[in-house]
């Protein structure tokens, strides 16, 4: 877009404001601004935000890659990978790190889709 | 750890897989109020160094080296950490204590951490085992210099989260953090960037890491620097508010602000303004002053000035964090160097302009006033029109930012990203509603669902590596070949060896620069430039500055290039070095014991330059510190010089001896020594010879009690009457 600087006729609804109100209006705006990202961050996740997870868990960067694209493959990064990981431990009554490098190895990944009630083939 | 002992880097890469940082977290300087230091007292000085080196000119003031209240920042990147790690402990006694690590480039697109210690470029790549290096060597070095240092690096690309974790477990005090940096300059997808930097800001605010935005970035890419001025507030705004509600502590949130512009322009009309307009609006936060990088041309003298008055408005508003940017940088990586005329540079500006603010005031009407204003208005017609268009993904696709108009001036030239385009596009996936991550410091929707119920989800596995540290898996090397140990063995000859080459940011990289000013145009002298340098044996020659004095008269150039010989220090003698005490010292001893001295050049010398240079006192001479002298004059025989003394009961005789054909300044210190004792007076006098070609050793050998060759000054002069007279009245007593 192409635009003259037409500040002061646009400017013309702030001039009424005294300074305190134009930084609050300032904020409010920012506000309704960030709601929105905000939003999305809280209600998704990605293969770093996974990775991540994995590494807190206590995997290395080079299994905690491999276990998230493993769990992409699988359809389930909608569930977390750390989850995957976590709930195969669970099932198989095994700690988090042997659950999670028998993951890596493309073991048991039929058994942790079914008791999340996932059907959908491999990618 | 000793000052004469060097850091050894394979002492701090030994046992690296079994160390721990010892605190988490950033630390501010701790504040002084009315710092009393020599002569003075300072209003906005922090508590000062265990050890330091202060600014040269320090000497004239007791050696004081005031600390600013503000934490000052260095950027270190040489692309192999282990020679940035002796750069750190430069930098740290010259007043840094905030370690910014600048990444390798192409850092940013690298999907997961980095293991091991490769080499980089423009900066080193950022992996464990390099940031656990480091930290390990700023602890050695903390403890040096008697301040914490901050170490600082970059939480951004496609693997923040991943940096974000690895920093809080290896204790990274502060990072950048702003996902428009990724969205604008990076072209990573920005939908990812969000979703990726809430999870960042959330991890970072675990370990209660300092953030800096990537704001000032805007500055150094736009075509006209001031012209996004009201865009920046508005960036600031996006930044620091979704860290706030990604659960970061205001005060943990720094802004990166860059005065725009830079003289030749009125500096201070347009920066000031701007300055005030920012941190009204941005009060709650803190500031992190940076300086102008846009306009650094290859003259350190022209970054220098210009940093000068950055900081004057650092110090006229507010800065809770001075960067640094070293004068070199608009023509090569960072050299050591620089880094620290750039420390020196902030420390001698803050120093200078202490208590500002109890001098001056900012005027708050006129010009300013309105100028304040229209730069907060613009910024605010830019969020509505954000607004308006749809929000902050609209508005990217639209090219709202970095363009070369003032905002609501717009010149169509803007960063236009696409919400479904850049690096990472399609990689945001909606989490399910029993989403799970049994982790501390997890932002976002997290369906604590499993029995038995614990209130954090981590304790489902027993806590995570933020509680159990032990369950960090430590990478050492990937790469067999590109690794620390393989580059410490190319450079092992000079490794803590006797061997030294000029250095300007590696080991032994051979680089010296060589400052040339040739009567000739620019053209022909850069060409010149090179060819002496080559007939001077210079390795790859390459002109770094060049500066016209006149279009014919003369260019000044500045050419660097390797040697490719090194120096055995083993092999040199060093002369001895006098000691020398303070000039109070000096004084105080002089004014409860008087004293008298006799002083000629003897035999048949006439040169008495350096004579007088010792004794008179504007030439610092030793009659400053209340010493009689009696000048006898030149070619003073040496009986005659030595009953001066009888007569005038003196204390001591100082001869002075240029002429050295055959030895003679030798054999006429040794006449004076002996004629002093058939006097009987030998035992309680002072003979002292100087000259040019006197050696001391060898004065020593004719008796006198001290010689003193070329370049003396007269403080040794005096401190070694004084050393010797104590000696002599021990003795005595």
């Amino acid at each position: 877009m192409i635009r003259k600087d037409d500040f002061e006729t646009r400017r013309a609804h702030l001039r009424k404001l005294s300074d305190e109100e134009l930084k609050n209006y300032f904020w409010e705006l920012a506000e309704r601004v960030v709601d929105p990202l905000i939003e999305i961050a809280q209600t998704h996740t990605t293969p770093a935000i996974e990775r991540s997870v994995l590494l807190r868990m206590g995997f290395s960067s080079i299994e905690a890659k491999g276990i998230v694209e493993k769990t992409l493959q699988h359809g389930l990064i909608g569930k977390g990978a750390g989850h995957a990981v976590f709930r195969y431990s669970r099932l198989k009554n095994i700690p988090i790190r042997e659950a999670g490098l028998e993951l890596l190895e493309g073991r048991g990944w039929d058994e942790v889709k079914k008791s999340f009630g996932v059907e959908h083939e491999s990618k | 750890m000793k000052a004469n002992k060097k850091l050894d880097i394979r002492e701090i890469l030994k046992d690296l897989d079994k160390y721990e940082p010892r605190r988490r977290g950033w630390t501010w300087r701790k504040k002084v109020k009315d710092l009393k230091l020599g002569r003075y007292v300072y209003s906005d000085c922090s508590e000062s160094l265990k050890q330091s080196v202060p600014l040269p000119a320090a000497k004239y003031f007791d050696n004081i080296d005031p600390q600013p209240d503000a934490v000052v920042t260095t950027e270190i990147a040489s692309g192999r950490f282990e020679d940035d790690i002796r750069r750190m402990r430069m930098a740290a006694w010259h007043g840094a204590d905030h370690i910014m690590v600048i990444r390798t480039a192409g850092q940013s697109h690298f999907d997961g951490l980095i293991e091991g210690t490769p080499q980089g470029v423009g900066g080193v790549p950022i992996t464990r085992k390099q940031v656990r290096a480091q930290r390990k060597a700023l602890d050695i070095i903390e403890d040096e210099v008697g301040r914490p240092i901050n170490y600082h690096s970059y939480v951004s690309g496609v693997a923040g989260p991943d940096i974000a974790v690895m920093f809080s477990e290896e204790g990274v005090n502060g990072a950048h953090q702003d996902p428009q940096y990724n969205v604008l300059y990076r072209n990573i997808n920005m939908v990812r960037s969000f979703v990726d930097a809430a999870e960042s800001k959330r991890i970072m605010a675990w370990a209660d890491m300092l953030q800096i935005d990537g704001a000032h970035n805007a500055n150094a890419t736009a075509v006209i620097a001031e012209n996004v001025m009201p865009e920046l507030l508005v960036q600031h705004a996006i930044n620091s508010l979704f860290s706030v509600k990604a659960g970061m502590k205001k005060e943990n949130i720094a802004l990166s602000t860059v005065p725009p512009t830079a003289s030749p322009a009125p500096d201070l009309k347009i920066n000031l303004p701007y300055a005030v307009a920012l941190r009204d609006f941005f009060d709650e936060y803190k500031m992190r002053a940076q300086m102008n990088t846009k306009y650094m041309e290859s003259s350190t003298r022209e970054a220098t000035v210009t940093h000068v008055i950055n900081m004057l408005i650092s110090k006229l508003t507010s800065a809770d964090i001075q960067s640094t940017i070293t004068p070199d940088e608009g023509r090569n990586v960072p050299w050591h160097m620089y880094n620290i005329e750039a420390l020196d540079t902030a420390k001698q500006t803050f120093a200078a302009l202490d208590g500002i603010k109890e001098l001056l005031k900012i005027r708050d009407d006129g010009y300013m006033k309105e100028a304040v204003r229209e730069i907060k208005e613009r910024a605010v017609l830019f969020l509505e029109e954000m607004l308006e268009v749809g929000g902050y993904f609209a508005a990217v696709e639209k090219g709202f930012f970095v363009d070369s108009g003032i905002y609501p001036e717009r010149n169509g030239d803007g960063i236009a990203r696409k919400i479904d385009g850049g690096i990472g596009a399609g990689t945001v996936y909606p989490r399910d509603p029993d989403y799970f991550a049994p982790v501390t410091a997890h932002f976002g929707c997290n369906n604590n669902q499993y029995e038995p119920y614990k209130e954090t989800p981590a304790e489902l596995i027993g806590g995570c590596t933020f509680e159990d540290r032990s369950k960090i898996i430590y990478i050492d090397e990937l790469d067999e070949e590109d690794n620390v140990e393989t580059r410490l063995k190319e450079k092992e000859a000079y490794l803590n060896t006797s061997f030294v080459k000029p250095e300007v940011e590696w080991l032994a990289d051979g680089t010296v620069v060589i400052d040339m000013t040739l009567p000739t145009s620019a053209e022909y002298a850069e060409a010149a430039a090179v060819l002496i340098a080559e007939k001077m044996n210079l390795l790859e020659p390459e002109v770094i500055h060049r500066e016209v004095l006149h279009p014919e008269e003369a260019t000044r150039i500045q050419v660097k290039g390797k040697i490719d010989f090194a120096i055995d220090l083993s092999e040199i003698e060093l002369p001895e070095t006098p000691s020398v005490l303070s000039d109070e010292e000096i004084k105080d001893f002089m004014r409860n014991h008087p004293l008298r001295i006799v002083a000629g050049t003897i035999g048949e010398d006439e040169h008495s330059v350096g004579l007088r240079e010792i004794i008179d006192i504007k030439h610092g001479g030793i009659e400053k510190f209340g010493i009689e002298c009696i000048y006898l004059g030149t070619s003073v025989p040496v009986n005659k010089i030595v009953d001066a003394a009888v007569e005038a009961n003196a204390d001591a005789i100082l001869i002075s001896t240029i002429i050295s054909h055959d030895d003679i300044h030798y054999r006429n210190m040794k006449k004076v020594h002996e004629y002093a004792v058939e006097r009987g007076i030998r035992d309680k006098i002072i003979i002292i010879a100087g000259g040019t070609q006197v050696i001391p050793a060898l004065a020593r050998e004719t008796g006198v009690d001290e010689g003193f060759g070329r370049g003396t000054k007269g403080n040794q002069v005096a401190s070694f009457l004084v050393q010797r007279l104590k000696e002599l009245r021990k003795n005595e007593s």
